[in-house]
């Protein structure tokens, strides 16, 4: 039996009485790959949103490993080792590849520590490892506004990484993709799990599939509640789920 | 060698560094009044200011084109470094003023016959120089921390700031502040026991801000290579992605904040023995706005841009108001609207527009694509006419 490591309980965040998120209880355990579907308003940005600290519940209870997520602000809950991959590539477009990593690398976060031009040789090491992964290792000393889109998400995800976090929240990691840029995406996602857990956010049914193979478990979110939870096979043939989301298109 | 741009900026500095640290003040001092190369002191006087104007030009692009952090209210601690080094010269001033009393005239008007306490301490030079950084550090310390930690952003930080200045300014026009009102401090006469009319203490004032131009630019260009001055750019870039790595951005924009609020501080503080004169209308916001528009023709997010800017548009100011007194305000800004429309990067982005051009006009035609277009031009019309 493995360790839940990510608790949500109850949790309502209501904007201007539009409930983005309403009661939803979720649990992730430690190692998992979680997969979130749900059609545009499902409220899974909120549900990112709620866990890194951007925003606040009004009710119920968040908490990783024993840490209270509601108490603490963005940074604070990234430094407790939760990593945030956006919708839209987020990466720093004026510095280059290389740089966007170092900035990213585990490691001290504060002002004076910042006062220095030297990068010791683990870091280093660490952040040519990653330029190889996300096959960037050519464009290093590009700076990243010169990047393909496919290649700054494949950028960013690679920050995620630097971070070294115990959980990646993944939003939408193939928008934007070729079929074999987001098939190797896939395969990227897929073997983190087991040394980190993964909280991926997607639309594309094929990318579902194919990270959803071995078993794991999908939630679809519907109107900021829990729809249902299981199986990718059994999640599509959910009736519910057909009619929400799935099965949208046939009508 | 590689012949890089930073390579060539080294160049560059290395020579302008040269000829305003040696060579102008040399041409001042060693040379006769009527050699066509000699340098007058009146020259010797204006180059100062604009130098501090450039140090304050750079500690404006620190928080605007390295941080994206546009602060309208720049003036207001280079003001405050003006006026902490004011008041110690009006206390050299001793019993010289107008009155003959022992304390500054305007305080004899205002019916004081002593010195008010707070005064006390600033015919110490230490103490005045300690105040140049505490005053404005303090202020800029927690205006930015209760700013930052607000999430005050964007253009409401701007506006914020003009407000600070604003506030000040009407705040020092006040006489019962003892700070002499609108008429500020002037009448200047000695400053470490030198003769201010002196050519030689003009002379190492203006020496003294030439250093400090240059000690800024080294300092500014040490942390943009920093990992810090890499975290500014990227809080500028997204501050979003920043926040979310697990850095605490208040606190990197606090730093920065801070330290170009006492850059600023120090150029005011060299520039009032310079100009002589310091009143709250350095404190208008206008004069905030100006160090801006300097930035922005000389190019942001550059170190030398600021500098070339400051020089370059005080200079036409300049010579704008002694050859077109009633023009000189068109001739601003028609500058300004041309570099925002022609050169958006600033002037430091001309050379390598030129060469852009020179390669463009160079170059004929690449006969591919004029083909193909060629080709192309009868084909769409073809396609449109009626078969």
């Amino acid at each position: 039996m493995s360790r839940v490591l990510l608790t949500v309980e109850d949790v309502t965040k209501t904007y201007d009485g539009f409930r983005a998120i309403n009661n939803l209880t979720f649990y992730l355990d430690e190692g998992e790959l979680r997969i979130v579907i749900g059609p545009n308003g499902a409220g899974k940005s909120t549900f990112f949103d709620l866990i890194t600290g951007r925003a606040k519940p009004d009710v119920g209870k968040i908490e990783f490993d024993s840490d209270d997520l509601t108490l603490l602000n963005e940074y604070a809950i990234n430094r407790l080792g939760i990593g945030r991959k956006f919708q839209t590539p987020s990466v720093y477009l004026q510095l280059t590849v290389w740089d966007n990593l170092r900035l990213s690398l585990k490691g001290s976060r504060s002002v004076w520590s910042s006062l220095t031009r030297r990068v010791p040789s683990e870091q280093a090491d660490r952040i040519e490892d990653i330029l190889k992964l996300i096959r960037l290792d050519a464009k290093a000393q590009l700076p990243a506004g010169q990047l393909a889109h496919g290649e700054k998400q494949w950028l960013e995800i690679g920050m995620l990484l630097a971070q070294d976090p115990k959980l990646l929240l993944v939003d939408e990691p193939a928008a934007g993709m070729t079929d074999e840029e987001t098939h190797r995406t896939g395969e990227l996602l897929v073997s983190l799990a087991g040394k980190h857990s993964l909280i991926i956010v997607e639309h594309d049914m094929t990318f579902v599939r194919q990270i959803a193979s071995q078993n794991r478990t999908v939630t679809v979110l519907h109107q900021g509640s829990l729809l249902c939870e299981g199986k990718f096979d059994d999640v599509q043939s959910n009736p519910k789920v057909r009619e929400v989301y799935l099965g949208r298109g046939k009508h | 060698m590689r012949r890089t741009p930073t390579n060539f900026e080294t160049w560059g500095v290395t020579v302008v560094a040269v000829l305003i640290l040696i060579v102008l003040p040399g041409l001042n001092a060693f040379t006769p009044a009527d050699s066509f190369l000699h340098v007058s002191d009146f020259s010797i006087g204006l180059y100062g200011k604009y130098l501090c104007y450039a140090v304050l030009a750079i500690s404006v692009d620190l928080l605007w084109g390295y941080t994206g952090l546009l602060s309208l209210g720049q003036a207001l601690f280079f003001s405050l470094g003006g006026y902490m080094m004011g008041m110690y010269l009006m206390r050299m001033i001793g019993d010289l003023g107008q009155y003959h009393q022992p304390i500054p005239d305007f305080l004899v008007f205002l019916g004081w016959s002593s010195l008010p306490p707070f005064w006390k301490p600033f015919s110490s030079f230490p103490f005045a120089l300690m105040m140049i950084f505490l005053l404005p550090g303090l202020l800029s310390l927690v205006f930015g921390f209760l700013a930052f930690r607000s999430r005050i952003r964007g253009v409401y930080f701007s506006i914020l700031t003009q407000a600070l200045t604003y506030a000040a300014a009407i705040l020092f026009f006040r006489n019962d502040l003892l700070l002499g009102g609108n008429n500020g401090f002037t009448d200047f006469k000695f400053i470490l026991g030198y003769d201010l009319r002196n050519p030689a203490t003009s002379r190492a004032l203006y020496l003294a801000t030439g250093l400090l131009l240059l000690g800024t630019y080294l300092l500014c260009r040490w942390l943009t290579t920093t990992k810090f001055g890499k975290i500014q750019r990227a809080i500028r870039d997204s501050e979003n992605r920043v926040l979310f790595s697990g850095y605490a951005t208040s606190s990197f924009k606090l730093f920065v904040f801070v330290l170009s609020s006492l850059i600023a501080a120090l150029a005011g503080a060299l520039f009032v023995p310079q100009v002589g004169i310091i009143n709250p209308s350095e404190m208008w916001p206008d004069k905030s706005l100006e160090a801006v528009v300097w930035v922005a023709v000389g190019g942001r997010g550059t170190l030398v841009g600021p500098v070339i800017g400051a020089v370059a548009v005080n200079w036409l100011k300049s010579w704008a108001t002694r050859a077109y007194p009633d023009l000189r305000l068109f001739f601003l800004g028609a500058l300004f609207i041309l570099v925002v429309l022609i050169l958006p990067g600033g002037l430091v982005s001309l050379p390598a527009r030129i060469h852009g051009w020179w390669k463009h006009f160079r170059r004929p035609p690449e006969p591919a694509p004029a083909g193909a277009k060629s080709a192309a031009q009868p084909s769409t019309l073809n396609t449109q006419l009626p078969p």
